[in-house]
């Protein structure tokens, strides 16, 4: 018999041993489980007791299972499809419930525990137990990897969703007089914004029948060329939809600094502040129509 | 009048000597590889403005220069790093600006600096207009190895 040999034997020993033990004391093995930890006691806030358990029981259960499948240990927590889903769900929910990546990897490693305290105690023997450990510390080291993976996406699909939220959010249009439309903008404009500010403004002028946009700059901090650039195709959209445009909002200090960059706004109808846009862009929509109406 | 200029009394490559500030804490430097670092330069600079007690108008050049230099480093170059120092030379505090990229390089640098030109799809007043901003501009590029530009404004408030 070759070394190699002997290790597969004490391998599948020890596998099914835990799954023997897994089997027969699913119940204590949750219950000593939930108690680890709520005794590491950072849970994130919105997990209660019951919980918890509904949780053990389901991952002893699928722990069970998939052991007594032949999927090698190292691959059973990205493999067995019903191990994979437990584990995915309870790091998402953690991940949701705010915990941390650390408090969440560490509640599937304290199961190391509770299944290592479990086989000691069910046999007398000595013999094998170190392959039994090193078959547990491979199959929950796996599961906390993909815990912490699934931890980390479940983070970053959040952050996603609340900064497309937020372009949203940012981004109103709304209406300020009969035929008068204005977009506050707050924060910085890039490409993506932009866009999405144009799509708007553009559906309200059409949906309106607006004649006059104001598109007011006074939350935004800097403006570069890019951002002047930005402006400018907005402006020039606005206009193909027969509308006027006029950006209002401009401070002190941005006048200066878009003089001394030497962008050329004089095309544009600007105004110091939104009540004086507003005024220009009334007068705008009152002027007679070329057939001798007012224009309305 | 008794109105002085500090530097007259001076010898030349003293009154240009600047030394950065030996605070570690006044140097940052920061990546220019995305949009969305142009963002926390921004903030970045603004904050350093504000801590060297730059006026409304200057803080606002200021950051509008960084945010152009970067620009260039990420859309030209390719990306690369802005370096932030606060600095004093003669009793006043400046802002530093290095922003260093490893690109194409600039081919011709008295084109690049006229208001209009670009090689891209920008309105080519960045180069030019950052270095109006600014008090001290320095542009040095090796094609194929790169860019360099050094800015620095200096506070031109009178001490409180």
């Amino acid at each position: 018999m070759t070394t190699s040999d002997t290790a597969t034997t004490s391998d599948s020993v020890a596998r099914a041993r835990v799954t023997e033990v897994l089997r027969a004391n699913a119940d204590a093995i949750a219950d000593r489980w939930v108690q680890l930890q709520l005794e590491q006691a950072v849970l994130g806030s919105d997990l209660t007791e019951s919980e918890l358990h509904e949780e053990a029981d389901a991952l002893v259960a699928a722990l069970a299972a998939a052991l007594g499948g032949d999927v090698p240990v190292q691959r059973l927590a990205h493999g067995d499809q019903d191990l994979n889903r437990i584990v995915t769900d309870l790091s998402l929910r953690r991940a949701r419930g705010g915990a941390s990546p650390t408090v969440t990897s560490l509640a599937v490693l304290a199961l190391k525990q509770a299944l290592l305290e479990s086989v000691r105690g069910t046999t007398g023997e000595s013999d094998g137990l170190l392959a039994v450990a090193l078959l547990i510390n491979q199959l929950l080291d796996a599961a906390g990897a993909l815990s912490f993976e699934v931890y980390v996406e479940g983070r970053e699909a959040i952050i996603h969703r609340q900064s497309h939220q937020l372009l949203e959010m940012s981004t109103p249009v709304v209406r300020l007089w009969r035929q008068v439309l204005a977009v506050p903008l707050i924060g910085t404009l890039d490409t993506a914004r932009t866009q999405v500010v144009m799509e708007n403004l553009l559906q309200a002028i059409q949906d309106d029948e607006a004649l006059v946009a104001i598109i007011d700059i006074t939350g935004v901090p800097t403006v570069d060329t890019a951002v002047a650039q930005h402006l400018m195709q907005t402006v020039k959209a606005v206009r193909l939809m027969g509308a006027d445009c006029v950006i209002s909002g401009i401070r002190p200090p941005i006048a200066q600094t878009i003089a001394q960059l030497g962008i050329d706004l004089s095309t544009i109808l600007t105004r110091a502040t939104l009540a004086d846009a507003l005024a220009a862009a009334i007068k705008i929509t009152d002027a007679p129509g070329p057939d001798g109406t007012d224009g309305r | 009048m008794t109105r002085s200029h500090a530097g007259t009394t001076r010898a030349p490559q003293r009154a240009e000597t600047v030394e950065p500030a030996s605070d570690s804490a006044e140097s940052s430097t920061h990546p220019v590889a995305s949009e969305e670092d142009l963002l926390s330069i921004r903030h970045a600079v603004r904050a350093a403005t504000l801590h060297a007690g730059f006026g409304i108008v200057d803080q606002t050049r200021v950051v509008t220069a960084a945010s152009e230099l970067a620009r260039n480093a990420y859309v030209h170059g390719g990306g690369g790093t802005l370096t932030l120092d606060i600095v004093r030379r003669l009793g006043t505090t400046g802002i530093r600006l290095t922003v260093e990229d490893d690109g194409p390089g600039i081919a011709d640098i008295e084109e690049a600096f006229t208001d209009g030109f670009t090689t891209g799809a920008g309105l080519g007043h960045g180069l030019g207009g950052a270095r109006r901003l600014m008090d001290d501009f320095t542009l040095s590029s090796t094609a194929g190895r790169g860019t360099v530009v050094t800015a620095t404004r200096w506070n031109n408030r009178r001490a409180p």
